[in-house]
């Protein structure tokens, strides 16, 4: 139970600026998933706020207290580490019960605790085996094991399913949920994996580069992205992008480029009127893409696309469709039952098209 | 080919397999135990010297038990001269001199690979080169300092030449072994709770086992078998260490082999039995497991 701040926190590794004045609230009780592409610093993120990695710049606060300077033992902070940091010469049940075993707890307490972890991470026929004795994934739950016996102020987890089968972590996925409701701790929580970060989250925080890119809800970090890096990191399959110029035209807007023209609807853009000429990047998600179908009723104009290839996902199939020199991925419910080289007319859903400056990369539709 | 001929060819190919794997090891123990009889061989000759009876160094009789064989020798060693006492001087020190020594290692190189400060690789070299210098040219500086400690003569006096000089080679192995264990074990064990010196006692040392023991060993067989210092620094008969005690029997016109030869064997017990309960310790691949990798 606690609250963390981050106040332009600055990490540099010799010349190499890994973050760069990084600035965050979490409140009490929230699930807080970071993402980003690897290097972008998450896991020096973390580190920091566990007090293993010294602050260059900036200040961090567990419930208001200053924390630079306190000891990583005093931080009441439990980690999962990216690669699990199991204590080679304990059993699971030692690793497991090692904190709880150096504050001299009761005996039947640190027993009790062990156990109802152990049994929420289905370890229970491991706990006499020492480590090197474990698989990957099993290894990954004695690491969370470890990390929830504790019962600490803030929970952190630096990809902690990464190495589970996708069954495992589907089930672990919901484990953690099931936690984070019952334990009433703070958590923050490093991943890859873009259902996971949806699921669990109360805020995502996307990263790149050390800059913090973006912080919302999942729903507002998939409809509203803040400029095109999120836009293109956020959503599976990719955002298409389609770069071109504003013209205003007889008081509505055109986008043109070499491929594709459209007249974009009047609320897709603030009325502010300086669009003329300005250079934009179109994002559609392949979703929005219209293919073959009876288009919204807000929808652009058709126009004709050949069909490159198509790949069929169980109930959904992705379809790789090429206009002009411009590519576009659709994806469509199953079976499109079209072969390559066909012709297909395509239209892009204007409820959810998103509109970026290609100078700033920000975003500039509503 | 008939499912019996491929089945005949099958079987003639687990058969080869099978003799050159044979004979590879079959070379693999004639090597060893070509190694293990030169090792043995000069063991069993004093072995033999021991035995026999009156103080004959050579001998024609070729036998391992010699004729008329006794334990006369032994049991004048512990009798007639003070090789009890100086076997007991020698442990004293040597013991003492292999735990002073390996704390002192394992702490001076979880320094040495953990942080980092000034002068860490100068130090580093300096250690190293310290092993450069041929141990003669020590006692010297050695003899002068324990006089001037007023350590002569004493077991101390030993005690801080011994241990002192063998921390560099201490130092490099145990830095080389801590390296190698993942800091995330430590960070772990920091979050979990520990200070820095509990993260040391509680996951580097136990997983340093194997390290600590060949520095122990290292420690253990050299003060153990050293004699150049000793010669320097004990000057009473009852102080010797049996290094300068055996050669005290070595006297100006006789030499007492048989008791030389007894206390050659007695004086192996103490490192034979050190090595064979380290060696339980020597196992390796401790730290599987641990990290992902
Ligand atoms: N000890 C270090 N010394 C120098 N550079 C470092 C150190 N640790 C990390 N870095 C650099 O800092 C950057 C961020 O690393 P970090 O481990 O935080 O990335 P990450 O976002 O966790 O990546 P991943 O998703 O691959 O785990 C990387 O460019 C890395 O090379
Ligand atoms: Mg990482």
């Amino acid at each position: 139970m606690a609250t963390v701040k981050f106040a332009g926190i600055v990490k540099n590794f010799k010349d190499n600026q890994v973050l760069k004045k990084v600035d965050l609230e979490i409140k009490d009780h929230e699930f807080v998933v970071i993402v980003g592409p690897s290097g972008c610093g998450k896991t020096t993120l973390l580190r920091m706020l566990a007090g293993l990695e010294e602050i260059s710049g900036g200040e961090i606060y567990i419930d208001d207290t200053l924390v630079n300077h306190l000891h990583p033992s005093k931080r009441q902070i439990a980690m999962v580490f990216q690669d699990y940091a199991l204590y080679p010469h304990m059993t699971v049940e030692e690793n497991m019960s090692f904190s709880l075993r150096l504050k001299n707890a009761p005996k039947k307490e640190i027993k009790a605790r062990v156990a109802e972890a152990a049994n929420i991470l289905q370890l229970g026929k491991l706990l006499h085996r020492m480590p090197k004795q474990l698989s990957g994934g099993q290894r990954q739950r004695v690491a969370i094991g470890r990390a929830i016996v504790r019962q600490p102020k803030v929970f952190l987890f630096d990809e902690p399913l990464s190495n589970l089968d996708a069954k495992l972590r589907e089930e672990m996925r919901v484990e953690i949920a099931k936690l984070y409701q019952r334990l009433h701790s703070t958590i923050i929580y490093v991943t890859h994996d873009q259902v996971e970060a949806m699921t669990l989250a109360g805020r995502i925080v996307i990263m790149n580069q050390g800059v913090i890119q973006q912080v919302g809800t999942p729903i507002e970090v998939y409809r509203k992205p803040a400029n095109l890096f999120v836009a293109g990191f956020i959503g599976s399959p990719t955002m298409n992008f389609i770069e071109g110029t504003l013209r205003v035209e007889k008081g509505h807007v055109r986008f043109s480029s070499p491929s594709l023209s459209l007249d974009l609807p009047s609320k897709l853009l603030p009325a502010d009127g300086s669009h003329e000429g300005r250079e934009v990047t179109l994002g559609v998600r392949p979703d929005d893409v219209c293919a073959g179908r009876e288009a919204g009723k807000n929808c652009s104009q058709k126009f004709d696309s050949v069909l490159e290839v198509s790949e069929l996902l169980g109930h959904r199939e992705n379809l790789y469709l090429k206009t002009g020199d411009l590519r576009l991925l659709a994806t469509v419910e199953a079976f499109f039952n079209q072969s390559p080289g066909s012709k297909v007319p395509v239209c892009l859903n204007f409820d959810n098209m998103h509109v970026f400056d290609r100078e700033t990369q920000a975003r500039i539709s509503a | 080919m008939t499912t019996d001929a491929i089945r005949a060819a099958g079987a003639e190919q687990a058969a080869a397999h099978r003799r050159k794997k044979l004979i590879k090891y079959a070379l693999i123990h004639l090597g060893i135990i070509a190694f293990v009889c030169v090792c043995v061989y000069p063991l069993l000759r004093i072995f033999s010297v021991s035995l026999r009876p009156g103080d004959k160094l050579v001998s024609t009789d070729l036998a391992l038990i010699p004729d008329g064989a006794t334990f006369r020798s032994y049991w004048s060693l512990l009798t007639s001269t003070h090789f009890l006492r100086w076997l007991w001087n020698s442990l004293v020190i040597t013991v003492a001199t292999s735990f002073i020594g390996v704390s002192l290692a394992s702490t001076a190189a979880y320094a040495f690979s953990r942080f980092s400060f000034g002068g860490k690789k100068a130090g580093l070299i300096l250690l190293l080169s310290t092993q450069m210098i041929p141990a003669g040219m020590l006692i010297l500086p050695l003899f002068l300092m324990i006089m001037k400690l007023g350590l002569m003569n004493t077991y101390l006096g030993m005690i801080i030449a011994y241990s002192v000089s063998s921390l560099p080679f201490s130092i490099w192995i145990l830095k080389g072994y801590y390296d190698t264990i993942p800091r995330s074990l430590e960070e772990a064990a920091l979050v979990d709770g520990t200070s820095q010196i509990g993260a040391f006692y509680r996951v580097i040392l136990p997983l340093s086992t194997p390290a600590l023991s060949i520095a122990f060993l290292f420690n253990f067989t050299t003060a153990w078998n050293e004699y150049l210092v000793a010669r320097v620094v004990l000057f009473s008969s009852k102080q010797y260490t049996w290094t300068l005690g055996l050669f005290e029997l070595q006297g100006q016109f006789i030499t007492q082999w048989g008791m030389f030869a007894a206390g050659s064997m007695l004086v192996t017990l103490p490192v034979l039995a050190v090595f064979l309960y380290s060696s339980k310790w020597l196992i390796s691949g401790l730290t599987l497991g641990s990290v992902k990798g």
